[in-house]
């Protein structure tokens, strides 16, 4: 996987992840370039397409829309796959996620898609562990405000 | 959380701007805050503030200045602050930038951390933006790592070693041994990290992939226990378990499979196993067959297994779901070269998708039925195809023409159908056509010969109802020049017969003339068929004559120079003016002539008057070797025979040969040596001497001589030469073409040799001379040259 992106139906960025060095300029083109062509599709058509020399996939998930750019070698279907679990593991973390949840705690949903994704490949395969992880950050960082916060005698 | 409160305060605001502006102002606003706090020293709030300027980042404004509190964060000792300033620097810093560097020493602790969580921070930041110098720096730490640690630390370290191959693909000598012991694994995490890891290092190194095929009945059993298994909640997905690890299980065995009868042998019973075993309804089991299918295509598997491949494609094809549908199409087309006719079978499905609604599912099966088009199915295919292009998306037609335009050159059942369906084409899609098409359909038209009448009578036909495509009015001018005395006699077998008169045709051709819709070339075309009608319609050569002196005074230069050319073939050559308008000969197909597409429409097919200094660039022989130098000449690849006579004749003086200026120069010195020539050619008294003038790396320059020891005249003496592909040749105007008899006087003819890839210099001549009222015609090749003078 090269990047992936979720904006909006209006198209306004909200979460964007990019597994190779992209120069900021290019980064801007490519986030133009996918919102013009996925939000131009009609609605039942199929998840694919083809821009420059990547496979582009993606899903649309209520008013946001998943978009990621694949390799010539990656399989498109498992890939509709992938966004559908970062999908659940969002919901499971937030609680019947919506649009809203993202773009107030985006760097959640960046904590999670790292705990699942790493350089455009699979992190982890079970649906808990990444929950339990994310549990499990949250405690230690919790534990450290309280060690901060706690008056030194 | 009280801190974070402020972060998402602040996100509210933003999204309470009304407008682009009040927006920017709030962000300015803040940015501002945030420098400010960024400036003071340690207060707490330092993780909130980097939190902040990332949102402000990811809406598109400039954030660079967070990038050295990135650093401090990274280095700070508490988790949410660096958690926040990993993030950020996956955001803010790629490699390109210095300060990346600055966190190699963080990262280095960090990976040594007691707790799991910052080590994961920091594995998790080296594999997404790590630079190839940070890579080398901590390629043995995360060695390290990979073998003695939890699973949590060594799926991650797994990733982040892929990262570091991509990056330095020798270090991947030093996670081999470790990545062997990681597939014994039980953790699923681990295992598909270990299974990245392996594709990586095999698809770049192939002394590792030959190590790693010994790995494969132990993937094999992987697999197995995958399919087999029963439900496991913590990996099912939609009745398959794990399938992103049979997935890329699947994807290594291709790998290692391919091109290796014994891993191929112990994959087979595992894909056929893994192909009726997947249950298919849902996109996971899909995603999973489609791999399978992938990797028996790819690898050397029975044949039984190869037409399970494909009829699962085959079902795929039937699926209601358009996602499938393009898949099996995409995968189709890679296997249609290998196994065509099993594609073959699925034609009628392959061409209703034509017809769906979908763009991406209308080009995938537009490519796929241009690979199966064939002999045999070609005139119904063709029909579906044209249908298609009359309602295709505007962004296929130009694939579209070309496409039809190829299969129709391999398999046209005959030449009629052929000429049909490009005429179809240019009528329906002529503004999408590449610029070759119009001469490669002048071509095929005067290879038809039978069919001239029809021909031209159709493109009439075309002209008359619309000029707006430039193509075809391309095409119908020049034919309507060429064959203009055929459309004037009316009748035609093929086509119904219609009385057209001379008026008609020239009113035609000046419509297309005068019409604003009509491109420079176009009209040049429409210019030169009219003068050639000058010799095929008898009652209207005045008309001709006043449209061709009207351009003699034309603002476009070709236009008015081929006018004033005319001009003067009416005026003063009008004896020749039959001779240089007659009809052209077969043009062959083989001739690169052919293949050079100027949209002035190669200026070898139109038949120009020559200019003053007649240089005759022969085109260079198609094939590689020397002996396809016959089929050219054969095929006589322009219409030079004018030509030189043009010159010859219309010419006074020409200027002399360089050989003969070599010899004037030779005569000021007191010794002149004679060049030493060679007789190549000697017949019928006519003797042909080559010598050479000059010789350079890349070059030389030869001259031709001929006399002759008869006791009449030679008359009509022509030469033409050939040479090796990418030798140029360039012959300069003959002396003459009259070889005075008992060897009183002589021709010659100098040519010139560019040799830019000094390949060995051969030439092939071909002689034709009038002898006592006989034509004679010979060819004889020369394959050494006469040393130089010098």
């Amino acid at each position: 996987m090269r990047f992936l992106l979720l904006f909006s139906r209006q198209g306004k960025l909200r979460l964007q992840k990019w597994f190779t060095p992209v120069t900021e300029r290019e980064k801007k083109k490519v986030i133009r370039e996918m919102t013009l062509m996925v939000l131009a599709r009609p609605p039942r058509s199929s998840n694919f397409l083809h821009w420059r020399d990547l496979k582009i996939v993606y899903k649309r998930y209520a008013s946001l829309y998943f978009c990621c750019g694949l390799e010539d070698q990656d399989n498109e279907l498992l890939t509709l796959e992938v966004l559908h679990r970062y999908v659940e593991l969002l919901d499971k973390y937030f609680g019947n996620v919506c649009e809203l949840d993202i773009i107030f705690n985006f760097e959640k949903a960046y904590f999670i898609l790292d705990e699942f994704l790493m350089g455009g490949e699979i992190l982890e395969t079970s649906k808990t562990a990444v929950g339990i992880a994310m549990e499990e950050a949250e405690t230690l960082q919790e534990t450290m405000e309280e060690y901060m916060s706690k008056p030194t005698y | 959380m009280s801190p974070s409160v402020r972060l998402q305060e602040m996100i509210r605001v933003i999204r309470g701007a009304r407008t682009q502006g009040e927006e920017r102002g709030v962000i300015q606003r803040e940015c501002a805050a945030i420098r400010a706090q960024f400036r003071q020293a340690d207060n707490g709030t330092r993780s909130h503030n980097l939190a902040k300027l990332l949102y402000v980042h990811m809406l598109g404004y400039p954030a660079h200045f967070g990038q050295m509190e990135c650093v401090r964060l990274i280095a700070s000792p508490r988790y949410n602050e660096k958690r926040v300033g990993y993030l950020g620097a996956m955001m803010l810093l790629d490699e390109k930038q210095d300060a990346s560097l600055l966190i190699t020493n963080s990262i280095k602790n960090d990976l040594s951390h007691s707790s799991q969580y910052v080590q994961s921070l920091a594995l998790c930041t080296l594999g997404c933006m790590g630079s190839a110098e940070m890579c080398r720096d901590l390629a043995p730490e995360i060695d390290r790592l990979l073998r003695a640690s939890n699973s949590y630390i060594k799926k991650k370290a797994a990733l982040c070693a892929v990262h570091i191959v991509r990056k330095v693909p020798e270090l991947g000598e030093l996670f081999t041994p470790a990545s062997r012991s990681l597939l014994s694994e039980k953790n699923h995490g681990v295992l598909h990290g270990a299974v990245v890891l392996i594709t990586e290092l095999c698809e770049r190194n192939p002394d590792t992939l030959e190590q790693f095929r010994k790995a494969v009945p132990e993937l094999v059993q992987i697999m197995k226990g995958l399919v087999m298994s029963g439900y496991s909640p913590e990996h099912n997905v939609a009745g398959i378990s794990d399938p992103f690890l049979q997935v890329r299980i699947l994807r290594l065995l291709r790998i290692l499979g391919r091109n290796n009868d014994t891993a191929s042998d112990a994959v087979n019973d595992l894909l056929a196993q893994v192909a009726t075993n997947t249950d298919s309804s849902k996109t996971a089991g899909s995603a999973v067959l489609y791999e399978t299918v992938l990797t028996v295509m790819d690898i050397k598997s029975e044949s039984g297994l190869r037409v399970l491949a494909v009829n699962i494609l085959g079902r795929f094809l039937l699926n209601n779901d358009r996602n499938i549908r393009y898949i099996s199409m995409t995968s189709l087309q890679k296997i249609v070269q290998t196994d065509h006719n099993a594609v073959q079978r699925h034609r009628g499905t392959i061409v209703d998708c034509l017809k769906d609604q979908d763009a991406s599912v209308k080009r995938r099966a537009l490519e796929l039925s241009l690979a199966l088009v064939s002999a045999v199915n070609i005139r119904s295919l063709m029909k579906e195809l044209l249908l298609f292009l009359s309602s295709c998306p505007p962004e296929l037609r130009a694939h579209t023409t070309s496409g039809i335009f190829n299969a129709a050159e391999r398999y046209a059942p005959s030449q009629r159908w052929h000429i049909d369906t490009i005429l179809h084409v240019l009528t329906t899609a002529g503004g999408d056509v590449r610029d070759e098409t119009v001469p490669n359909l002048i071509q095929l038209i005067t290879t038809a010969t039978e069919l001239h009448c029809y021909t031209v009578h159709k493109l009439y036909r075309a002209l008359v109802t619309d000029i707006s495509v430039q193509s075809l009015v391309q095409v119908a001018c020049w034919c309507i020049g060429e064959y203009g005395d055929l459309l004037l006699r009316g009748e035609c077998e093929e086509t119904e017969s219609v009385q057209v008169a001379e008026d008609d045709v020239l009113d035609a051709l000046e419509t297309v003339l005068q019409s604003h819709m009509s491109s420079p070339a176009t009209r040049g075309f429409a210019l030169t068929a009219t003068m050639k009608l000058s010799t095929r319609i008898t009652h209207n050569v005045d008309r001709i004559r006043s449209i061709v002196s009207i351009y003699g005074s034309c603002i476009d230069v070709e236009l008015q120079q081929r006018a004033v050319e005319y001009n003067a073939l009416f005026k003063k050559y009008d004896h020749m003016r039959a001779a240089v308008l007659e009809r052209m000969p077969v043009i062959d197909k083989s001739s690169p002539g052919h293949t050079n597409g100027e949209s002035t429409g190669g200026s070898i097919k139109d038949m120009e008057p020559t200019k003053r200094t007649q240089e005759v660039v022969l085109p260079q022989e198609p094939a590689n070797q020397v002996c396809d130098l016959l089929d050219l000449l054969g095929g006589s690849g322009e219409p030079p025979q004018p030509s030189p006579a043009l010159s010859t004749t219309a010419l006074g003086p020409v200027s002399s040969t360089a050989g003969g200026d070599l010899l004037d120069l030779l005569g000021g010195l007191d010794v002149t040596p004679v060049p030493p020539s060679v007789i190549v050619y000697e017949k019928n008294g006519v003797t042909l001497k080559l010598q050479t003038d000059k010789q350079t790396d890349t070059g030389m320059t030869i001259t031709l001589t001929a006399t002759n020891s008869t006791d009449r005249d030679i008359t009509s003496l022509t030469l033409q030469a050939a040479v090796p592909k990418s030798v140029q040749l360039q012959m300069k105007a003959p002396s003459g073409d009259v070889i005075p008899a008992h060897g009183l006087g002589q021709v010659t003819q100098t040519v010139l040799l560019n040799n830019p890839n000094k390949v060995s210099l051969k030439m092939r001549v071909r002689v034709c001379y009038t002898s006592q009222d006989v034509v004679c015609q010979d060819t004889v090749q020369i394959d050494s040259f006469p040393s130089p003078a010098w």
